[in-house]
């Protein structure tokens, strides 16, 4: 039936993306306008058609997959994190090996927020736990703490045959979903939790993905618009593409510390109508990459705007631990919601993430997460437990892990000192690294940066000369890609430039993240300061 | 994603009518009435006036079942499907106290090997105990050759822990492993760790090859071909693409063999309303147990090339053979057999998984996908893709490491594994032989040999008063069998229904991994219960 009504689609399309190009106002959704897009495909493979294809429409050399006929959505995708930058990165990495000479000894990944690559510690309670699933022999060695072995014991009876190899419940082994209810309340301040609306998921990514999955569908002016940050974390616009859901951009300011402001969310949803159907608005907070820390009444000001405006809400909380500046606080939007009584609570509909990668375990290879529905209408919520079966279960050891997340070492346990010193010191490093970095940076003629509140990540502005920006573009890169590739190729140092995650027209940044420890980090921050100055001479 | 308009537009008129008639029984479904509506509108907009214009209250949620992702209401899955949540729910009241015919649910309907209490391979758990918490590599209770495995493996995580990231194709060194593994399996047929993709589980892998390949509208929308029964992943990933799924039957007199002349008449058929691009086989079969012989890979490599498909392997039983006679070729072995003009033009990807074989680590989602002749502009397009989902778990990928490169002769570990493997497939090998023999006992029970995978897949006689009762309480009649069998018996199967059959046929899906004891109790609940039920409804 699908088929038979995309016929249609097509004419319906083009009229729309004329009406597009004419009247189109929104100059932030660059590049993601749908529609226009829909038109330059057809165009581009009605040509190739004519050239390439026989009768019954099979072209009659070549391979069966190529990029003209491969998914258009998939093309679209972009993830910066993992981009050309990263490519490269890893190719020096080799040539390093090989005996390349090169102007530094090792490549630094500051890429991304991959705590353990970059020397963290796993806990040891929540690793001596897992070796115990992955091998409960050794729960007769009497070199493992009680705790340790209780917690295994618990979760390997709840898994099919005592074994984490089972699969386990699609939603998540149930007495991992009881822990995390109960840690959600305990973090709200005992707003109830129901057991029911958590779903486990491999790392936050896929829920996020999931969540976005749901949430699609019309076609043209009626396809839906999803709000995201600028800066935002590339996962969300690289979803959306392979959706083929229409991104709507609202700006942070970073004139304020990369605030969220309810007048650019409604600017940004009127520009949107225009053309889409916008229905979620998505918040990272804390910030990725722009490491902000919302306040209470932001908070409450955006469930404001979400109810007023008629927005599914999703909040990305995965860095809910990761609060270094004083005067911040990690909120909650749940607890927000509920204390804003039950004309919100029981209204606006939300979904928050949470992961087992980052926060003060860093442990990002189990692929461990969770996210808390509120407020879901329950036909979709037994949609959503449906589409989460045909994937069958998320890892059961990622899974495991998010139980000792949840359910910690209490004080009356053995293991409870020692996991307290380790959580402790990594957070307190954290915090000291986010104003190390923060002062380094900020004494750089050219480089402004606004304080890491929170999450692991800075997100400096950089001012790059025309100079520089000419010769970026006779490269045919964008200017802070350059940038980025250059201090690569002269440091060893690996970042992101800042128009992989969006930014402000003629601003560029790039992502770094703290993670480095202490010694190391000072290193990165100087040679970045060096090479800064460095650049600056040259294109001046 | 307009493409083929010209192929169309003459279609447009005539499906004009079937489209009027569509959009009139589903009027808040369809994405074309909004597309169509939006065109008319003044404004659209506020909420509330948008709301009443679609005719739903302006109290309504944001997301609700008529504004949800048309394509997700589309996708089903019966392996986990309401069967199985009445077997949930039927434990659930057994823990309470609850008084039922039966002392326990036996869940019969997924292949879930440990859950049915088959051990781990205990060399497999020690290494991933020791990647887990380093520590113990200084315990001299484990082998030594544990711990040189998961040293090799600490070496290749980012700072020396399973908890970084991996590259999102997978850890190097795990796929050179694999690829030397395919190497052996292939008789030195090369493989080159490049072309390796780690997988979240196969399932991963074949469905984003799927949406890889997915493009066009219209009658230009890409085809797939999946055999008819088929593991319903695949029906539940084109529904969720919105791809053409198109139907290949198995020959159920056959022993469940394919046949190059259905293929053909499936895609001959299929040609006339979308484009069919991709061929995907199940060797040995799920849910029908059958394993292909060389020949027939053959043939339909051929028809592959001649038809210019793009092939999908599944193959995640590849150890799973247990019939005489039998063998698992692989498709990568056979192309290559055939001679350049094959091995150098077919694309193909092929899948494998931990959670299937003798290891039966599901919980882990461990898998990985070979690709072959793949263009390189698209195998670009995929590495990016994958990139997004940052990478596959790392502790899955500890584990196909070692499920690729197992203890050798010579090394402490190896006698055990050795015997423990042994054990388990050829427990195994009993239990299909076992399963096929007391079914075929029973009169309106037929059944294929279980040649491979870990499924029977029988054939069930229900009287036509039984197809009635079912039609009447608005059940597919053997989902209405099953259900029976659940309420009455404890016993967890997955009607036929769910994994596609010929009209007016029915099955059912039941694994064959209980333990021996249990699956004889099993099988003959099953029998009595059919008895019974044809008494009943004759």
């Amino acid at each position: 039936m699908a088929e038979i009504y995309s016929d249609l689609i097509p004419r319906v399309c083009v009229h729309l993306s004329v009406f597009f190009y004419v009247s189109g106002p929104e100059s932030d959704i660059g590049g993601k306008r749908r529609a226009p897009d829909r038109t330059t495909t057809t165009t581009k493979i009605k040509k190739k058609k004519m050239s390439q294809q026989t009768v019954n429409g099979v072209p009659s050399r070549g391979k069966v997959l190529t990029l003209d006929n491969m998914n258009p959505n998939v093309k679209r995708v972009e993830y910066a994190v993992r981009g050309p930058i990263v490519q490269r990165a890893v190719q020096i990495e080799k040539e390093l090996k090989e005996g390349v000479k090169k102007p530094f000894s090792e490549v630094i990944k500051a890429n991304i927020g991959d705590a353990h690559a970059m020397g963290q510690k796993p806990i040891t309670f929540l690793r001596q736990v897992l070796a115990l699933c992955s091998y409960p022999e050794l729960l007769e060695d009497n070199k493992f703490p009680e705790d340790a072995k209780k917690r295994a014991k618990r979760i390997l009876q709840a898994c099919g045959g005592h074994s984490i190899g089972a699969y386990s419940a699609s939603q998540g082994i149930e007495c991992v979903r009881q822990d995390v209810a109960r840690y959600i309340e305990k973090r709200d301040g005992g707003i109830s939790s129901n057991p029911d609306n958590i779903y486990l998921s491999t790392g936050a990514s896929d829920a996020i993905v999931t969540m976005l999955k749901l949430l699609v569908c019309g076609e043209g002016r009626d396809r839906t618009g999803v709000m995201i940050s600028i800066p935002q974390y590339p996962l969300y616009s690289a979803a959306l593409a392979d959706l083929g859901a229409v991104q709507v951009s609202y700006y942070l300011d970073e004139d304020k510390c990369w605030s969220l402001d309810v007048a650019e969310l409604r600017r940004s949803l009127n520009a949107a109508r225009q053309h889409c159907n916008p229905r979620v608005l998505c918040i990272i907070n804390p910030g990725n990459p722009t490491g902000q820390v919302q306040s209470r009444q932001c908070i409450e000001d955006v469930i404001r705007f979400a109810k007023e405006e008629h927005l599914f809400l999703m909040a990305d909380e995965v860095y809910q631990d990761n609060v270094y500046a004083e005067g911040c606080k990690f909120h909650s939007f749940k607890k927000v919601l509920f204390e804003m009584g039950p004309e919100y609570s029981s209204t606006v509909e939300m979904a928050s993430f949470h992961s087992t990668s980052k926060c003060y375990m860093g442990e990002c290879g189990f692929r461990g997460g969770y996210m808390e529905i509120i407020n879901m209408d329950p036909e979709v919520k037994a949609q959503l437990t449906k589409l989460v079966s045909v994937r069958l279960c998320p890892p059961v050891p990622g899974q495991a892990l998010l139980d000792l997340v949840v359910n910690p070492p209490q004080p009356d346990e053995p293991s409870y000192t020692t996991f307290m010193k380790e959580r402790t010191v990594v957070l307190a490093d954290l915090a000291e690294k986010a104003r190390l970095t923060e002062q380094i940076f900020n004494k750089v003629p050219g480089i402004t940066c606004n304080p890491v509140q929170g999450a692991m990540y800075t997100f400096p502005r950089i001012t790059l000369s025309q100079k520089a920006i000419d010769k970026a573009k006779e490269e045919g890169q964008v200017p802070d890609m350059f940038y980025c590739m250059k201090l690569l190729e002269e440091e060893g140092i690996c970042l992101v430039p800042g128009s992989g995650f969006g930014q402000r027209e003629g601003t560029f940044h790039f992502r770094m993240t703290i993670l480095p420890p202490t010694e190391k980090l000072k290193v990165v921050l100087h040679k970045i300061s060096e090479f800064h100055l460095r650049f600056t001479q040259e294109f001046s | 994603m307009c493409a083929g308009n010209k192929l169309q537009n003459f279609r447009v008129k005539s499906l004009v009518s079937v489209m009027v008639c569509s959009l009139t029984s589903h009027p808040l479904s369809s994405s074309p009435g909004r597309a169509l509506s939006s065109l008319s509108a003044t404004r659209r907009g506020l909420p509330k006036e948008k709301m009443s214009e679609n005719g739903v209250s302006s109290r309504a949620k944001v997301l609700t079942i008529d504004t949800m992702n048309p394509t997700v209401k589309k996708v089903e899955y019966a392996v986990r499907g309401p069967i199985v949540q009445r077997a949930v729910e039927l434990e659930r009241e057994l823990s309470e106290g609850i008084k039922k015919p039966f002392a326990e649910v036996i869940k019969a309907n997924i292949g879930d090997a440990h859950a049915m209490g088959q051990q781990p391979i205990t060399f497999f758990r020690q290494v991933l105990a020791l990647c887990s918490y380093p520590e113990l590599l200084n315990d001299s209770t484990f082998p030594e050759d544990a711990k040189s495995r998961a040293r090799r493996i600490l070496q290749s995580c980012g700072g020396n822990s399973m908890g970084s990231y991996s590259a999102s194709q997978g850890i190097d060194s795990v796929r050179q492993d694999v690829a030397r593994y395919i190497e052996r399996r292939d008789g030195g047929v090369p493989c080159d760790p490049d072309n390796i993709y780690l997988t979240t589980g196969a399932s991963d892998g074949i469905v984003t090859m799927l949406k890889l390949l997915v493009c066009g509208e219209g009658a230009t929308r890409t085809g797939v071909m999946i055999s008819i029964p088929q593991y319903p992943l695949y029906s539940a990933a084109l529904a969720e693409l919105g791809a053409v799924q198109i139907n290949y039957y198995l020959n159920e007199e056959k022993c469940w063999s394919m046949d190059i002349s259905e293929l053909q008449r499936a895609l001959d058929e299929a040609r006339r309303h979308c484009n069919p691009r991709a061929l995907c086989i199940i060797n040995p079969g799920n849910p029908t147990g059958q394993v292909q012989s060389r020949q027939c890979i053959e043939d339909v490599i051929r028809f592959a090339a001649k038809e210019r498909l793009f092939l999908m392997a599944d193959e995640v039983y590849q150890d799973n053979v247990y019939a005489d006679g039998c063998q698992f070729h692989s498709f990568k072995k056979v192309l290559f057999e055939m001679g350049p003009e094959y091995s150098n033009t077919v694309e193909l990807v092929s899948f494998h998984s931990t959670s299937k074989c003798y290891m039966g680590e599901c919980g882990f989602r461990g898998g990985y996908m070979e690709i072959i002749n793949m263009d390189n502009e698209v195998k670009a397009q995929l590495t990016k893709l994958v990139s997004v989902r940052l990478c596959p778990p790392v502790p899955g990928q500890a584990l196909m490491d070692l499920v690729v490169n197992p203890p050798q002769p010579g090394e402490p570990s190896y006698e055990n594994f050795i015997k423990e493997r042994t054990a388990t497939l050829s427990a195994l090998a009993e239990k299909a032989k076992l399963t096929e023999q007391v079914l075929n006992t029973v009169q309106g029970i037929s059944c294929n040999p279980v040649q491979g995978a870990m499924y029977s897949f029988p054939r069930i006689t229900i009287s036509a008063k039984a197809v009635k009762e079912a039609t009447d309480k608005g059940q597919q009649p053997d989902m209405f069998y099953c259900m029976k069998m659940l309420e009455e018996t404890g016993i967890c199967l997955v009607p036929g229904s769910g994994f596609g059959q010929k009209d007016g046929t029915y099955h059912f899906r039941m694994t064959i991994l209980p333990p021996t004891d249990k699956l004889k109790i099993l099988l003959n609940k099953v029998k009595e219960f059919h008895q019974k039920f044809t008494q009943q409804y004759t």
